[in-house]
Parts: structure tokens; sequence; C-alpha cells
């Protein structure tokens, strides 16, 4: 096994897991709950922070933790790709339960032990998924992060609620089971092992034919988590969870896991030169383009604002395979740091919703006339992230479409060049109407002036300011991909 | 074919197999209800400290019959007494032990009539069962196969639910046809070789025409046994009425006699037979994983849906004994440990449930995830082991079954898939429905530490099989090997 033998891929685990419990075992004490979630989404960044010099210098650190049979192992490796992801979830997950405090304490929700230990271990399977050195390994945080996630959805436990939750398992859990369970028999038996490969030049598979090119479609359509066309359906109904969870799982952590989760694949298992020979590269790419036109435009007709960012998030996450997909150094580059782009704009565009909804009860964007008066530092981050959707220098989008751009380019595809571009207006088309409705129209006192509590708001202006920073310094992620070979 | 001699200075086989037996009996010269269950739990308990020695000593490179007793019995018609275990009986014959203390405990309290009986016929189904996989002579091999039936029907007919009658009598007939298939086949097999004793029978090669007749007979007996769609009616009323131990030694002993049966002498007896009739078993295989999978989303009750899902999850281990691949054998292998453990607990949950209150429907037994939080803990784990989470136990058993069929046949493989799915599907809506509930929730006493002790081992060995399956796979890897062998030679 290449890679340094550290205990350190697991720690990220090991503190989201014990947060779990402590936050259980603290059920009648909210205040010391609370503190747990804070010390624990902490606790986990600096964790992964201490892996990033290694990972920098082009290092892989490495852990099993138990071998069921040859190439059948569950065990952890973090490379750049893990790196981004990880560093990007579980910095966002101090910020999130900051913001989390607030929304639950100021709506009064019930069952709140519950929703944060199942918030912890979303996060857990997150910093799973990220650090997954095996397809087994992946599958199983996979899996953890649809269960554990259920309850999230379903928190109101009402009719909708319920019905989310069932729409919710049924694509998740019937994809995972259904195509990805035979696509990881397929691989071992084409293979010999589901263990990751430790270049992305070379991945595990190097055959050709129709079972090699049919287990690649079982995986694409597998990680229904990531939201690709057709199997993108249970992400607009998974809005009715408590806005933090549409904030940081799915814009961040669990649609994030599905997107990983494909890249890891195309890069780790079938390795850039098979792709390449089979040419699922461009297939991929252009099946993907379908989403990322075809969701704007539904986009445009969602009258919810969450449901708006949600079919927003479906047409963004395409972005990222679709990077991966060019095969190219600036593609994959544009692709991956789309992973931190859009998770600290959409982020942000969702705490915003949920802002609103707490301060003045409104979840339509029709409502919404002169709200910016009311609330300007909620809609002033709103305005900057969805700069950062749209793509316009020098917010963080910007720098992801660029690479995007110039991967495509590189590899001669005008067609995938067009549909950025097409795209980049449509995003346009639906967040600007919004901005500008709650600055331009309506009057000053259509609100009263109120904005959500500090807890809500200091970190929804930090994850604006923040994709605002890494637009101007991009470097350590670029440098964290490229430290791939 | 290898015998090997026992190591231990005493017969660790007659011991472990009648240990219990004499338990039994003194347990009838005792009164009082408390003094039989205590020396029941002594018993079983004392009976799981003596296999130890058999895991420790058994020598898991050796393909061939270890342990070995041999003493001339009836030596006018060539019966043996004769006793040993290889690397697939011996994980049963553990499972064996380590669930009857386990069936003890969970009866402390629910059986309240003729507790002395009660446990009388809970030793006697252990001596059986342990006795059965450990059988060399298949004289022997039928009386304790048939010890079991007695008792068995006993547990369903005295202590069972309302419908008892009718499932016991069901359960009886049932198995008991599938028996005289059983005596049947023995017959046949000492007439053309003159002899019971398994380990001379094994391996040689039968005209066709005969292994056919033969392995017909052994299907019939073992199908009935699994229990294989379509054989499979018995089941749900017999679980559905046995008290809880009853289930659980019937879910998870009882029906891998069957797939045992069809290891041992389908492959061992009959190899081209099984080899040309195997594609009737698979078929019949995918259909029992679909068609329970879906008769358990519609069931309101418990013990009926998880009697379905033992259905889908032998069906399981069929396929992957058919597939003739190594990943099927050991996936089947698996798969056998895994449901005994697996549906032990659920049954032992659904048990605990059924004392507070008095009710096996899911609808009674709504809304516990505030008022027996612990409960829900174990019940969840176990409830994700029998849907194949990965890190839990069937994952692993579904995983290899599954290698083993895809590398058989990719495109009859994929026909199971759905099979997965349906478990997920039911297991959760079960879950939901337990843990959550519309309104409040009158309170429940959350689980007793006599309870916790005898469900945490199973939940030990679901997390510990999940992740680290390589101890016992190595015990019975050569001699899987062996049978592999002897099929593929009969191509």
């Amino acid at each position: 096994m290449s890679g340094i033998h550290s205990i350190k891929p697991i720690l990220p685990v090991l503190i989201t897991l014990t947060t779990v419990f402590l936050i259980m075992a603290s059920r009648r004490r909210p205040n010391l709950r609370e503190f747990w979630s804070i010390a624990g989404s902490v606790g986990t960044f600096v964790a992964v922070l201490t892996m990033v010099p290694t990972v920098l210098q082009g290092e892989v650190l490495c852990f099993e933790l138990s071998r069921i049979a040859p190439g059948l192992s569950f065990r952890f490796r973090v490379d750049g790709l893990g790196m981004v992801f990880g560093l990007i979830s579980s910095f966002l997950w101090i910020l999130a339960s900051f913001y989390n405090i607030g929304y639950m304490r100021s709506l009064g929700e019930h069952a709140q032990t519950r929703y944060y230990a199942c918030f912890s271990s979303a996060i857990l399977g997150a910093q799973g998924v990220a650090y997954s050195g095996s397809l087994l390994t992946l599958y199983l945080f996979y899996e953890i992060i649809t269960v554990v996630t259920y309850p999230l959805v379903a928190h109101h436990q009402d009719e909708e609620a319920y019905e989310a939750g069932k729409k919710y398992l049924f694509y998740l859990m019937g994809t995972s089971k259904g195509l990805l369970l035979p696509a990881m028999v397929l691989t071992y038996l084409l293979s010999g092992t589901l263990d990751f490969s430790p270049s992305i030049q070379e991945g595990i598979l190097n055959q050709e034919g129709f079972w090699v090119t049919l287990t690649y479609w079982l995986f694409i359509l597998g990680f229904a988590k990531a939201a690709i066309m057709p199997l993108h359906n249970w992400l607009p109904s998974a809005m009715v969870a408590p806005t933090p969870v549409s904030a940081l799982l799915h814009a961040v952590a669990v649609v994030k896991a599905g997107v990983f989760s494909i890249a890891r694949v195309m890069l780790s298992v079938f390795g850039l030169s098979l792709l390449e020979r089979l040419g699922l590269g461009m297939w991929t790419a252009y099946f993907v383009s379908i989403t990322i036109i075809l969701a704007s435009v539904i986009a445009l007709t969602k009258d919810d604002l969450k449901e708006r960012l949600a079919y927003s998030t479906i047409s963004q996450l395409s972005y990222i395979v679709l990077g991966v997909a060019l095969l190219s150094t600036m593609g994959i580059t544009g692709g991956i740091f789309h992973i931190v782009g859009h998770a600290l704009g959409k982020i942000t565009l969702f705490f915003c919703a949920g802002a609103i909804y707490v301060a003045h009860h409104k979840k339509r964007i029709s409502e919404l006339s002169g709200i910016g008066y009311a609330m300007p530092f909620t809609m002033g981050a709103f305005a900057l992230a969805s700069l950062s959707m749209i793509g316009i220098p020098p917010v963080g989008g910007f720098v992801s479409k660029w690479f995007l751009v110039h991967g495509a380019m590189d590899v001669r595809e005008m067609g995938i060049v067009i549909v950025l571009l097409v795209s980049a207006l449509l995003n346009a088309g639906y967040f600007a109407p919004i901005t500008f409705r709650a600055f331009f129209e309506g009057t000053e006192r259509t609100f009263r002036l109120r904005e959500a509590p500090l807890w809500m708001v200091i970190p929804l202006c930090a994850t604006a300011l923040l994709s605002l920073f890494v637009g101007f310094w991009p470097d350590l992620f670029v440098e964290l991909v490229r430290s791939m070979r | 074919m290898g015998l090997f001699e026992n190591p231990l200075p005493y017969d660790a086989l007659s011991t472990i197999i009648f240990l219990p037996l004499s338990g039994a009996l003194l347990i009838l010269l005792f009164r009082g209800e408390r003094a039989a269950r205590v020396m029941a739990l002594i018993f079983s308990l004392a009976n799981l400290a003596l296999s130890l020695p058999l895991l420790f000593l058994f020598d898991p490179s050796l393909s061939g019959f270890q342990f070995v007793e041999l003493r001339e019995w009836f030596p006018g018609l060539g019966l043996k007494y004769a006793l040993g275990i290889d690397g697939i009986s011996l994980p049963l014959v553990l499972l064996t032990v380590l669930l009857s203390p386990i069936c003890v405990l969970c009866s402390w309290r629910a059986i309240e009539q003729r507790v002395r009986a009660f446990m009388f016929c809970l030793l006697l189904m252990e001596t059986s069962m342990i006795g059965v996989f450990c059988s060399l002579d298949f004289v022997l091999f039928y009386i304790f196969w048939e010890g079991m039936l007695i008792p068995m029907y006993l547990l369903i007919a005295i202590w069972g639910g309302p419908r008892k009658d009718y499932a016991s009598l069901k359960f009886f007939i049932y198995t008991l046809v599938g028996s005289v298939f059983l005596l049947v086949a023995i017959v046949a097999l000492y007439l053309k070789q003159g002899t019971f004793f398994i380990p001379d029978l094994l391996f040689k090669s039968y005209d066709y025409r005969f292994q056919f007749w033969v392995f017909l007979a052994f299907a019939i007996a073992f199908a009935i046994k699994v229990p294989m769609f379509p054989f499979h009616t018995w089941l749900p009323a017999a679980h559905v009425e046995a008290p809880t131990a009853g289930s659980v030694f019937l879910a998870s002993i009882l029906l891998k006699m069957g797939s045992y049966g069809f290891l041992r002498f389908c492959f061992g007896l009959t190899p081209e037979a099984a080899q040309k009739l195997a594609p009737i078993i698979v078929i019949l295989s995918i259909v029992a994983i679909i068609y329970a999978g879906f008769l358990c989303l519609g069931q309101q009750d418990m013990k009926r849906l998880i009697a379905y899902s033992s259905v889908a999850h032998m069906g399981f281990v069929t396929l992957g004994l058919f597939s003739f691949k190594l990943w099927g054998l050991k996936g089947a292998m698996l798969q056998m440990l895994n449901h005994g453990v697996t549906t032990g607990a659920l049954f032992l949950c659904v048990g605990i449930l059924y004392e507070r209150t008095h009710s096996r429907l899911i609808a009674d037994n709504s809304g516990l995830g505030k008022v027996m939080p612990w409960f829900v803990a174990f019940f969840g784990l176990f409830c994700f082991s029998s849907f194949g989470f990965p890190g839990t136990n069937n994952f692993v058993g579904e995983l290899f079954v599954l290698l083993g069929a895809f590398e058989t046949n990719k495109v009859m493989a994929l026909f199971v898939i759905p099979g997965p799915i349906l478990a997920a599907a039911y297991m959760l809506r079960l879950l939901k429905r337990t843990i959550w509930k519309d309104g409040e929730t009158s309170p429940l006493e959350d689980l007793t530490l006599r309870e916790v002790l005898y469900l945490l081992p199973l939940a030990v060995a679901v997390i510990w099989m999940g992740f680290a399956p390589r101890g016992i796979l190595g015990l019975m890897e050569s001699s899987l090997r062996l049978y592999l062998e002897a099929v593929k030679g009969a191509m």
C-alpha cells in the first residue's frame, strides 16, 4: 500500500461519532448539547486541518481498519480530492452549528436532540466518504448518510414530510441497492479488488467491453445523491426539511458526497486513460449537460425560494461531474474546485432563505419585494452569493467556471462551452430577479426593519465573504487538486 | 475423506450433545419452576463453555472431519456411533450453543405455565440440533433429525399463540413429509453401498440415474426445511404462533439444517445431479427472494414479516450454494450464520415487545423511539443488519453470494437485485412505524438487564462479522473447497 500509514484519516470520523453520543447523552441540557455540536465541529475541522500540509506535498495518508477478503477492505485514504471535500464540509459544519442554534431555537422546533444527533451523523458520513480508501468504505458511509438524513427530511412528521421522506429513501436507497451494489460486484469480478487505485491515470479496471461500460453507467446513475436527471426529484422534495438541513446537507454534505463519489469512481476506479479509451468522458459530459440546462430552466419557473435553490443545486452539481468528465487537468480542477465554490455560495443562499423565514415567515419569491431594506445584511450576502452562482468575477463561482471553460476549450468541445455560457445566462435569469425584487421593488415600509438573530446573520455573512475570498485566493484548493497524480 | 482423531482427553462431541439431554432429565427430577429455569441456564451455559475447546483446537487447514468418535453400534446392520465435525458443521454447532442460553433467558418470564416441560423441550432441542450437525452415520443423523420434530411440535402446540393447533399440525405434517423423503434417500444409499457411515458414502461416483432420484428425494426433504419456495407456507404459521424461543430455534437453527443438508449431501453424494438440476434451484431461490420481499411489504404482523424475510434470506443461501463458486459457498455459509444471528435477534426483539404490549401488530407497537430508546437501538441495528446494511454481517454474506451469482451468470444475477431493494423497503418501513408515531405513546418499560444481556452478544456478532468475518471464513474454507471440487469434478 503506497502512502503514509497514519491514524489521522479516521480521527474526523471518530470525533464526529463521539459528538453524536455526547449530543444524545446531554439531551436534557440543551445548552450543553449545543456546546457539543460546536466543539465537535471545531474539533473535526482541526483534525482535518492537520492533514493538509502532508497532502499538499503530494503524499497520501492511509489507514486500514479491517480486511474481509483479498481486495475487500474497510480502509481510509486521504488525497487531494478527499481533502477538498473534507475541508469544506467540516469547516461549514462549524458555521452551520451556530446557525442551527439560531434557527431551531427561534422557531421552537421539536425533537431537537434527534435533529442535532442526526445532523452530526450526516457529517460523520460525509467525512467518511471523503476519506474512503475503497469502494466498500465509500458505500458504508454513503449509506450512513442516507439513513441518518431521513429523520431530518421527515423532521416535521406531517403528511408532506413523510411523503418527502419516503421519496428520499426510495430514490437514494433504491439506487444504492439496485445500481451501486451490482456495480461493486461487477467491479470486483472484473478487477479483483475494490480498493482505490493510487493513481488517477490508471484505475483498478483496465479492460474494455460491455460489462465495463455497464458498470460505469451503474455507478453514474447509482450515486443518486448527485441528483443527475432523471434521478433528481428527491432533492426538491427534501426541501421540506428545516432550512439548515437544506443548507449544509442538501447543498454541501449530502449532495457533494454524491458528486464526490462519482468523481472518485471516475478517477480512482476507472482512471483517466481507461475513460479516454472507452470514450466515456464526453458521453458523461453531454449527459450531465442535459441536467445543467434543464434544471436551470425548471428553476426559472419556481416561486418557492428553497425550491428554486434546489433546482439550482441540481444544475450546479452537474458542473462538478462535467468538469471531471472532461478528463483534462483544467476540467478536473474546475470541477473539483466547484465543490468549494458552489458549497460556499449555495450554503449562503440557503442560510439567507432560512433567515428570511425566521424573521418574516416568507417562503415565496413573489413576497420578497422590498425585503432588502428590512434585512440589508442578509440580502447583501444573498446578492454576493448569487454572483458566485452566476460566475461573475471575482466571486468563487467564477474561478470554477473559468477552469471549466478552459478545460472544455482544451479538449476542443465547443458544445460544452456553449452549455456553460447558456447555463450562466439562465443562472442570472433566476437569481438576479430575486435581488432586484428585494432592493428595487416595493418600498422601505413593506417590511419592518428586522434582521434574523445574530446566530444566523453572522454565519451567513461569513460564508458570503468566504466565497468572495476563495475567488481571490483559490490557491489552496487548486493546489490540493493538483497534488493528485 | 480424512478422519482426524479427537485431541481432547474426553469425548468432546458426545459431551456437548448429551450434556443438554442430561440437564433435561435432571429438570424432570426436581420440582419448582425457578429451579428448572436456573438449571436450564446453567446447562446451556456449560455447554457453551465446553464447545470453546472445539473452536480453539479445530485445525482449519484440514478439510476432513475432526474430533471423530467412532464406535461399533449395531454391527449386524453396519451401524456405527460416529461423530465428527468439519469446517461446515463447526460454525453451525457454535451458533447452536450460543443461541441455547439466549433462548432460555428470553423465556425467563414469558413462559409461565409448565416451565419444567418447556425447559425440558428446549434442552432436548439443543441435543438434537447439535446431534444433527455432528452425526457421521445416517441412522444417527436421522434419529437426531426426527428428534427435533417432537419437542418443536410441543413448543408450538403447548406454548403457542391462538392458532397454535393449526400451526403446529401444519409444521408437523410438512416436516414429516420431508423426513419420509430423507429416509427414502438414506435407504437407497444403504442398498447401494451397504453402509450408513457418511464418510464412506461421500465423494463416490454413483451413476447418474441413481444420483438423480437420490438428489430429488434429498432436495424435497431439504427444500421443505429451508424452506424454499413453494414449500414455505408452513413457516409463517409456525413462526407466528410459536413462543419466542421456539421461533428463534426454528429460524436460526432448524432452517439451517435444510441448507446444511444441501451442501453436505447433495454436493457430496449427488454432485452430477446437483449440477444438472441447479438451474431449477437457482430459479426457485430468486423467486423466493423477490416473492417473499413483496409479501413482507404487506405484513401487519411483525413476526409474519420476519418469517417471510427468512424465506428471502434463505433464498440467498440456496442461491449461493448452487452458484458452484467459492464466493457463493462462502456467502451461503455466512448467510446461514448471519440469518441465525440477525433473525434470531429480531424474533427476540418482537418477543420483548410482546411481553409489554401483548400484541405483535406493527400498529400496536409504534412510537417506541421516545419510550424505549435502548430497545430501539438494538432493534434498529438488527433491522439494518437484516437488509444488508454495509458494516453488518448480512452485507458481507449477501455481497459474497452476489459475487458467486454474478461470476456464474451475470444476466441471471441481475434478476436478484430487486431483492435487496425490497429488503431495505420493508425493514425501513417496519422501523419507521415502530419508532415514530403521531401523538403520545403510553409509557413502556425499556430493556431490563436480562434482556440487554442476551441481545448484546448478538449485536456484537452483527458488527464483528460485518467488519472482520475472516476468522469465521478461515474455519470453513478448506472444507468448502473440498465440496466445491467434488461438484466441479463431476462436470
